[in-house]
């Protein structure tokens, strides 16, 4: 997809779990692991809070990616959260690349308490994604578009 | 409208930094809803906290944003400066735009404008808030302790002194831990036994303490304050109440071939045992995969030679379900198995050993008697190498072993160098070492002595190899102080290992919910402020569980661990988390949905008339019991009528975040 806009910046949301990948960005940000400054995150108790409306709304208000990070496979505050999250976001996300919206665009990963520089990576790598994927024209709403 | 007031804070130079604080005030002036912006040095003093209180009080404010350092800093603190000031102290959010902002984004433009997006987030957010109240819940004044060792016993010992009742639950057949195991300490080489075993009385006369031996923790359920614990007793096939210890069976048992766990396995011990002469509790133990009796259903000669009648071989697992207000990990460590490390030879030859067999080898009550021999011929050795760091300080991306450094063992090859030479002033000691650290209260000057007054050979350097010559082994490695290679025949070769945290506790850690680093040591809540915490509340680190720590350090942690554990169990109530899920009794249709994925079965359903706008009928409805959920908002998604809900992260406050994010 081509970049039309000169000035465009991708935009994209970050839900991060409060016990392991919140922290580990402020973990991150303790230890100066830059990344872009076009990641906003989002703190959700845990990724099994994230409801597929929300990514929906997201992509629909104009985010070019959405990112679910959570804790490790068996080590969710809340023990099952994350797997919970894990099977809902996949079928969420194949629905999503139907509709047009590719896979690269939505990613989940866990990042522990102590991996800030896993989450630093982790957030580089998407932004450059995204980057190569250029704006996401599907799915948005295009009355809320100023031009 | 409500009337909203936003605090940025400076952080110093940490926000102001990279962040224009002043035009972020500025810019959130032109929200709707903002009536007040300020920006100030350091929000958190009591000067910053007194400008919010003040402004509340004088704008009327409903809900404040504060713009600053993580909410997991400060939030709790602002939450107060709310409540002081008369305000519902859930009506405060946080923008994080120091960790998440001004600390990563080095351009001040960038930084800026990501800081007015998240303080606007922030305020989008809080107009969704409502003033949520905590609720109470009961602690139930019994700690647990996992783990036997000198950490768990000192912390056990404390716990029990401001009078709350403790049980150790140790997987072993007896407390005390590798410190046991331990010939003499440094940096006072004061035996080890002579020191511990005091204490290991003292907690088994303790009336507060009790000693779960054999033992392991199955299931946690609950939370902080009332969890709820299965504890597997492991069938000893020995009446502990009736067992005196005298040792009779161990003498007469034929079965004598299972390896000596105590000893390090470099001797045999009888199918039926005490681990060591002063173990607690002092009674025997039948190891069920070496005993002819429990696998042949022949001999039984203990039981005719126990005077006592202790012995039960039809003896059964026990379960146990106690509840507790605070869990304590004390679970400890073991050295890493160096074999996989080819060229130090370990797995080949009988003298190349690790420190801690050493340990053994000079103990007294150890398989030599405490005169130290070679395994192989049981000959004196006359030179000596020493190899430190083994598997310590390795490179992560090569895994032949641990990035991080195991700190305790500079200090013992210190002090076995010490010892060796003060007992056979004939023998040689050689130690090859990266870095000696010895950062602790005068073990700088124990080194020194090892060096100046033992005339210990220390060799700046690593070991390449290590190959068996005849009756020597070859030690080959670099001098770089001297820029040569060296070649040394030794009789003995003593490998420093690293130590790793003991084999169960990643499992303890899932069942905890207790988050780890990964090489498996427990994370702390704060890695400074809150070292003796894990971020799960309720849940406390002692000893080496959390990092490797020689036993001033753990004794001294395990205390603090249980002022922690103390200043909990002192209180009657605790205050609950108000951000739980809710039901909205309109749109539920009852279908069980939610139950389903509620980890911790706080929902139940109940027969309720509902009325609304145009009904009026009894129905099955989803109830959430507010003192058991915690919140975690899986049952919010499951829910296919929208009619759960999470309260503080509702579906509205987090769509507005969105919103704004997008914009
Ligand atoms: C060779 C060597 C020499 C040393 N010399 C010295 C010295 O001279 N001076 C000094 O200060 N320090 C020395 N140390 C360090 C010292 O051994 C440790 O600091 C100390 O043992 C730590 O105590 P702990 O209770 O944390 O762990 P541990 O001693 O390992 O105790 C942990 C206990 O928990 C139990 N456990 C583990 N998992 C579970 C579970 N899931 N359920 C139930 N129970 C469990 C274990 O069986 C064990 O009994 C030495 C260490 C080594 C290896
Ligand atoms: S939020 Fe829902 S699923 Fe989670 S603990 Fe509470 S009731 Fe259970
Ligand atoms: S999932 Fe929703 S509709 Fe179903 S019982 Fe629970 S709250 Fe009611
Ligand atoms: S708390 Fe992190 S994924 Fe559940």
């Amino acid at each position: 997809m081509s970049v039309t806009n000169p000035n465009w910046k991708p935009k994209i949301v970050a839900f991060c779990c409060n016990w392991c990948s919140y922290a580990g960005a402020d973990l991150a940000g303790s230890g100066r692991m830059s990344y872009p400054a076009d990641v906003k995150i989002i703190r959700v108790p845990c990724s099994c809070r994230v409801n597929p409306m929300f990514i929906l709304r997201a992509f629909e208000r104009g985010a070019d990616g959405v990112i679910i990070c959570g804790c490790h496979p068996g080590d969710c505050h809340y023990t099952s959260g994350n797997y919970y999250a894990r099977r809902r976001l996949t079928m969420l996300f194949s629905m999503l690349d139907y509709l047009g919206i590719e896979r690269g665009r939505t990613r989940v990963e866990w990042v522990s308490a102590a991996e800030g520089a896993k989450f630093s990576k982790t957030m580089n790598e998407f932004v450059e994604t995204i980057t190569n994927l250029g704006e996401n024209r599907k799915l948005g709403d295009i009355r809320c578009k100023k031009s | 409208m409500q009337k909203i007031g936003v605090f940025v804070c400076w952080c110093g130079s940490n926000i102001a930094g990279t962040v224009d604080v002043e035009a972020v005030a500025e810019a959130l002036k032109s929200v709707p809803g903002v009536v007040y912006s300020v920006s100030y040095q350091y929000m958190c003093s009591a000067a910053g906290q007194k400008l919010i209180t003040d402004a509340i009080n004088e704008y009327k404010l409903d809900g404040i944003v504060v713009a600053s350092c993580s909410p997991r800093m400060h939030e709790n603190t602002f939450r107060k400066t709310a409540e002081a000031a008369g305000l519902n102290p859930y009506m405060v959010e946080i923008a994080n735009i120091r960790e998440q902002c001004s600390w990563i984004h080095k351009d001040k433009e960038e930084g800026t404008k990501k800081a007015i997006v998240l303080a606007k987030a922030a305020v989008a957010k809080l107009k969704n808030d409502k003033p949520l109240k905590a609720g109470t819940s009961q602690v139930t004044k019994r700690a647990l302790v996992i783990g036997g060792g000198i950490a768990g016993i000192q912390t056990a010992l404390d716990v029990a002194d401001a009078g709350y009742e403790v049980d150790i639950v140790e997987q072993r057949p007896t407390i005390g831990g590798r410190m046991a195991q331990l010939d003499k300490t440094f940096p006072t080489l004061d035996c080890s036994a002579c020191i511990l075993t005091p204490k290991m009385v003292e907690a088994s006369q303790n009336e507060k303490i009790n000693i779960i031996s054999y033992a392991k923790v199955e299931k946690v359920s609950g939370f902080v304050g009332s969890f709820k614990a299965t504890i597997r007793k492991k069938a000893r096939f020995v009446d502990e109440t009736k067992c005196t210890g005298c040792s009779l069976c161990m003498q007469k048992c034929p079965s004598k071939k299972g390896k000596d766990e105590f000893n390090m396995n470099m001797n045999n011990r009888p199918a039926i045992y005490i681990p060591f002469a002063q173990a607690i509790p002092n009674v025997a133990v039948i190891d069920p995969e070496q005993c002819i009796k429990l696998k042949t259903g022949k001999c039984g000669l203990c039981e005719k030679v126990c005077a006592a009648g202790a012995i039960n071989y039809k003896m059964e697992d026990e379960l146990i379900e106690r509840e507790y207000g605070a869990i304590v990990v004390a679970t400890g460590f073991k050295p890493i198995d160096p074999s996989p490390l080819n060229e130090y030879g370990y797995a080949e030859n009988a003298d190349v050993v690790t420190s801690l067999e050493l340990e053994r080898l000079m103990n007294a009550a150890g398989p030599t008697k405490g005169t130290l021999l070679r395994p192989s011929d049981g000959k004196h050795p006359h030179e000596i190498v020493f190899i430190q760091c083994v598997g310590s300080r390795c490179d992560e991306n090569t895994e032949r072993g641990k990035p991080y450094c195991s700190k305790i063992c500079c200090m013992y090859t210190a002090k076995h160098a010490m010892l060796i030479r003060d007992k056979y002033p004939d023998t040689n000691v050689h130690v090859f070492y990266i870095d000696v650290r010895t950062p602790g209260k005068n073990f700088d000057e124990f080194y020194r002595r090892a060096v100046e007054q033992y005339g210990v050979d220390y060799i700046k350097g690593m070991v390449g190899k290590v190959a068996k010559e005849g009756d020597k082994l070859m030690v080959r490695g670099s001098d770089l102080i001297n820029n040569q290679q060296v070649e040394i025949a030794a009789d003995l070769v003593v490998l420093a290992t690293a130590i790793e945290p003991d084999p169960s506790a990643r499992s303890i850690g899932t069942m905890l919910t207790a988050s780890m680093d990964t090489n498996d040591f427990f994370t702390e809540a704060h890695a400074k402020l809150r070292p003796v915490e894990s971020p799960t509340a309720g849940i406390f680190l002692s000893g080496v569980a959390q990092g490797p720590k020689d036993v001033p350090e753990t004794v001294a942690q395990a205390s603090a661990a249980a002022s922690k554990v103390i200043g909990l169990l002192a209180k009657d109530h605790l205050v609950t988390n108000p951000c739980v899920a809710e039901s909205n009794e309109l749109m539920c249709n009852g279908c069980s949905q939610c139950e389903k994925v509620c980890p911790y079965g706080a929902i139940t359903y109940i027969e309720k008339e509902v009325r609304g706008p145009g009904v009026r009928e009894v129905r099955r409805i989803a109830q959430v019991n507010p003192a058991v959920c915690q919140g975690c908002g899986a049952c919010t998604v499951a829910c296919p009528s929208g009619a759960m809900d999470l309260k503080g992260f509702s579906n509205k406050q987090i769509m507005a975040e969105v919103d704004q994010i997008c914009l």
